[in-house]
């Protein structure tokens, strides 16, 4: 199928500063892409630009096959939604959602029907003749998404549209909007600082960093294969754990040397690490992490470590320890024998393991 | 300290202190209200004496017997020079002066304010800083170069050549009211209308016009007040007949022929003022803002 | 070329006011300065001649009690109505149960024409008629205030009047800053158990500093270009004694025909006005643009 979002080595420059540099997507129909990122890192810009808000300084856009690298945000057969909604404050919700039609000259009874279809989808009928200053701030939401909704545009563009919701109302909006994807099969492309978001609505996320694309993928791919240790310390909460490690190989496997906070270093054995260089950064999420006798199978490795910190969290317990000199972060059952000050038999799944290069930050494996 | 006081009645000698001292605070703040209102008091009390009591009455007396001759005098007699037709005349020049001179100077200000806040350009800044600058020039560095202009344009010594200076002149102040009204505006709701189509214009009228009644209320009261108070450009680029109602006033009060009427200039000068003073009155609130506004910027 | 035109509406709606912001100010600042440095009399005349204008107005005795007064003047009014202000706006903020019907009465002359105000004065100061009759009626024979026709005072009979009209003003002003001072900060203070005007003078003043400044510009600016109200009040006179730069300006260039005169005037005005706007102008739009 022909992606229907396309952008070509895109760059964008305020003045001589480099906001995007040479950024290549390409979504599918039906796709729920999410741009992630920390802020400051050109993910709005990026909207922006494939909004037609901004022009771009290079490269191409197409969207739906047609070429819109120029072509201003009205044509470009799409709708937005906003970090602040950018409701009209003087108008009524009824008319925020068909001020788009009436400005494009639909006629009042295609208005009217569109209007009630959108108004029973997102439940904000008894809101119709309100003003937006009359609303909560989830109410809001769900006019701006029917702003958008009622336009049935090719492409749907937000812009951390959840950032101003209480937490609670967040989690709702976002199995809704989630819901809606599934429901209208809709594109969407979505940005978000918040990289738990990205995870439970991306179909493909987007990882940013300074302009740069980091990576792109499903969420498992970022998840488990991270590109670079940027991306693998933003994506997981608690952060993946990224321990300095020495491989030694001896022909048929590797040995793994990680330095401990008392003793001699702790030794792994994996044969995946063979030919890595000496320096590594070990990558390892802290559900990798158990206590000995909870997980087994092949690739999977104990070692005794001094446990420094005991945090429980209701269904876990987080047990944090120190290895190559970092505080890592073991996520084990919440009835663990753990305690701070005494010694525990670590559990290291080496079949997730993601190696980096120290100077670079580059996977390696 | 209100509540101070009354929580604390027992007679204590700080008590006696306090409440002493605001007396004393009431006692002056009334000092201060009479030397504000005796002018007024002043001109409204002499301007319906008549010429014999104010010769031998004084000055802060109220009329033995009110008479409006003077008021009527000052409307349709008083002398301003050779003519005596009183102020109405020169009022309904100044009306015609300001209302389209008002109603000019906001819509551009308006509309620019908008660019300035909202669709900024390269060099939109600069533009504005100079504008801004404009504000603050002694007029008198352009008086001797837009009287030329004036009659260059075959609008000398007329009420749309004023019109047309109080617009160029005013634009400054009108752009930084909007300005700054609008730059409180998210920008995302400019983001929003475009993406729904609308194009600049159409954002203009219907989302940012809508919002913006209380700067209009304050510019139209600012520009209101500064054109139908002003002398400078009123006496020097008017002639017989299209004369503003300040420089009527000037001319009556120092007109040398005959007997000198001080109620006939009190009720001219009480005329001259009452829609200032009305617009004061009623939107009071709108005036200071725009006062405010005009000094301290940002 | 709709899309052209879509791009560039901003710029195209600006336009009209750019150019007649830079041809109505800018442009006519440089005829002024142009004519200035000719010999123009009743008419222009542009081959410049150098400073000739200015040698003769700095030679001139009526320019010299212009700028003398404009320095009395402009000195005494921006003081007074300062500290008056000030002083109202404190008063004012001591919870006063009327504040409003008192904040209406002491800012309503700034509605009124300087015109007005000045016919008002005129008529109060009036020596056969006014304060001095009221006075001398009340059987005080010998009270004596005849400022407004007096050559050596007469110039503070327009502080007077422009201080009334203007103080109510910078009352509202300091009213405004008085309020925006952080109440916690003076809540603080007051736990702290500092006296009253321990607190106005060591905390909310010194905190009001960009509004001394703003008023400072404000009346600085006014007192520069005052013109009608000594216009309305003395007409300048008696003889000269009250003239002031804007009316020296305005008597050459419409009365004498003097358009060098006027045009030089005109200049040192302008040179006045931007030494003390034009720093200010200069740091509040640079710390808007890096804010």
């Amino acid at each position: 199928m022909a992606p229907i979002l396309e952008i070509q080595t895109l760059f964008k420059n305020y003045g001589s500063t480099e906001i995007l540099k040479d950024i290549n997507i390409a979504i599918e129909p039906g796709d729920f892409l999410v741009l992630v990122g920390p802020s400051g890192c050109g993910k709005s810009t990026l909207l922006n630009c494939i909004a037609g808000l901004e022009p771009i300084t290079g490269g191409s856009l197409h969207i739906g096959g047609k070429d819109m690298t120029h072509v201003s945000p009205k044509d470009r057969d799409i709708a937005m939604v906003f970090q602040s909604y950018a409701l009209y404050p003087t108008m009524s919700v009824a008319k925020n959602i068909t001020f788009g039609m009436k400005v494009r000259g639909v006629d009042a009874a295609t208005q009217d029907r569109k209007l009630a279809e959108v108004a029973n989808q997102l439940q904000i009928e008894p809101l119709l003749q309100r003003r937006p200053g009359q609303l909560s701030g989830g109410q809001r939401q769900r006019v701006a998404m029917g702003r958008a909704l009622v336009r049935d545009p090719k492409l749907f563009l937000f812009d951390e549209p959840l950032s101003n919701l209480d937490a609670k109302l967040r989690v709702e909006m976002r199995s809704e909007i989630k819901k809606l994807h599934q429901t209208l099969g809709a594109t969407m492309v979505y940005v978000t600082h918040d990289q738990i978001e990205a995870m439970t609505l991306a179909t493909k996320i987007v990882v940013m960093k300074g302009g740069v694309i980091q990576q792109i993928g499903t969420p498992a791919e970022i998840y488990n294969t991270p590109a670079n240790l940027f991306v693998a310390d933003f994506m997981g909460s608690p952060a993946m754990n990224l321990i300095p490690a020495k491989v030694m190989q001896n022909g048929g496997g590797a040995r793994i040397e990680i330095s401990r906070g008392q003793g001699g270093p702790i030794v792994l054995h994996d044969p995946k690490a063979e030919g890595l260089p000496e320096d590594v950064i070990l990558g390892l999420r802290p559900e990798d992490i158990a206590e000995a006798g909870f997980r087994a199978g092949e690739g999977v490795q104990e070692a005794e470590c001094l446990v420094d910190m005991v945090e429980p969290a209701g269904a876990d317990t987080y047990v944090v320890s120190e290895l190559g000199g970092k505080q890592i972060t073991a996520r084990m059952h919440a009835e663990t024998s753990a305690s701070a000050g005494s010694s525990l038999t670590f559990a290291f799944d080496l079949n997730k393991v993601s190696y980096f290069a120290p100077e670079t930050g580059d996977r390696l494996n | 300290m209100m509540a101070d006081l009354s929580l604390n009645q027992s007679a204590s000698e700080a008590n006696f202190g306090k409440i002493a001292l605001r007396w004393l605070l009431y006692a002056l703040l009334g000092l201060f209200a009479l030397y504000y209102l005796l002018p007024l008091f002043v001109m409204v009390t002499t301007s319906l004496k008549s010429l014999e009591e104010i010769r031998t009455g004084s000055l802060v007396t109220l009329p033995r017997e009110v008479t409006f001759d003077a008021w009527k005098t000052a409307w349709s007699g008083a002398c301003t020079g050779i003519q005596c037709e009183g102020l109405r005349p020169y009022f309904w020049n100044s009306v015609l002066l300001a209302v389209p001179a008002v109603f000019l100077s906001t819509l551009i200000g308006a509309l620019n304010g908008y660019v300035v806040a909202q669709w900024k350009f390269k060099g939109a800044n600069l533009i504005f800083s100079l504008m801004l600058f404009g504000c603050f020039i002694p007029f008198q560095v352009v008086l001797l170069p837009m009287a030329r202009m004036l009659g260059l344009m075959g609008i000398a010594g007329t009420i749309p050549g004023l019109i047309f200076v109080h617009v160029i002149y005013g634009i400054g102040f009108t752009t930084l009211f909007f300005r700054n009204y609008y730059v409180t505006i998210p920008s995302e709701l400019v983001k929003a209308a475009k993406v729904d189509g609308a194009n600049f214009f159409r954002i203009f009228w219907s989302i940012f016009l809508p919002l913006s009644l209380p700067i209009i209320v304050v510019t139209v009261i600012w520009q209101f007040t500064q054109i139908w108070n002003d002398f400078l450009f009123g006496v020097s680029f008017s002639q017989a007949g299209t004369q503003p109602i300040t420089v009527a006033l000037n001319n009556i009060v120092n007109s040398t022929t005959g007997v000198k009427e001080y109620n006939v200039d009190m009720a001219a000068a009480i005329i001259a003022a009452l829609p200032t003073l009305f617009v004061y009155v009623v939107a009071g609130k709108y005036f200071i803002r725009g006062l405010t506004a005009g000094s301290v910027k940002g | 070329m709709s899309e052209w035109l879509e791009n560039h509406l901003p710029k195209i709606v600006l336009a009209p006011s750019f150019i007649g912001v830079l041809v109505f100010v800018y442009g006519f600042i440089a005829w002024t300065a142009w004519v200035s440095l000719t010999r123009s009399k009743l008419l222009p005349r542009y081959e410049i001649k150098g400073f000739v204008q200015y040698e003769k107005l700095f030679d001139s005795p009526r320019w010299d009690t212009a700028m003398n007064n404009l320095f009395i003047f402009g000195t005494l009014f921006i003081v007074i109505a300062m500290v008056l202000g000030l002083l109202l706006a404190i008063m004012l903020d001591q919870k006063i149960r009327t504040e409003g019907v008192i904040r209406t009465i002491y800012l309503y002359p700034m509605a009124l024409s300087m015109i007005v105000t000045g016919t008002a004065w005129k008529w109060i100061l009036n020596p056969g008629l006014g304060i001095e009759a009221t006075v001398r009626g009340w059987g005080y024979e010998n009270f004596s205030f005849d400022w407004v026709v007096n050559p050596d005072y007469a110039i503070y009979t327009i502080v007077l009047a422009a201080v009334w009209q203007s103080s109510g003003f910078v009352m509202a002003l300091f009213l405004a800053g008085l309020r925006s001072v952080d109440g916690e900060i003076i809540k603080a203070a007051q736990v702290d158990g500092i006296p009253t005007w321990r607190i106005y003078s060591a905390i909310i003043i010194p905190s009001m500093a960009p509004i001394f400044l703003s008023a400072f510009i404000v009346l600085a600016h006014l007192a520069i270009k005052i013109f009608d109200l000594v216009i309305a009040l003395t007409g300048g006179g008696p003889g000269y004694a009250t003239d002031l730069p804007a009316t020296y300006m305005y008597a050459m260039a419409f009365s004498r025909g003097d358009i060098g005169q006027a045009a030089s005037s005109a200049m040192i005005m302008m040179l006045v006005v931007f030494t003390i706007v034009v720093p200010y102008l200069y740091s509040e739009l640079r710390s808007k643009n890096d804010g």
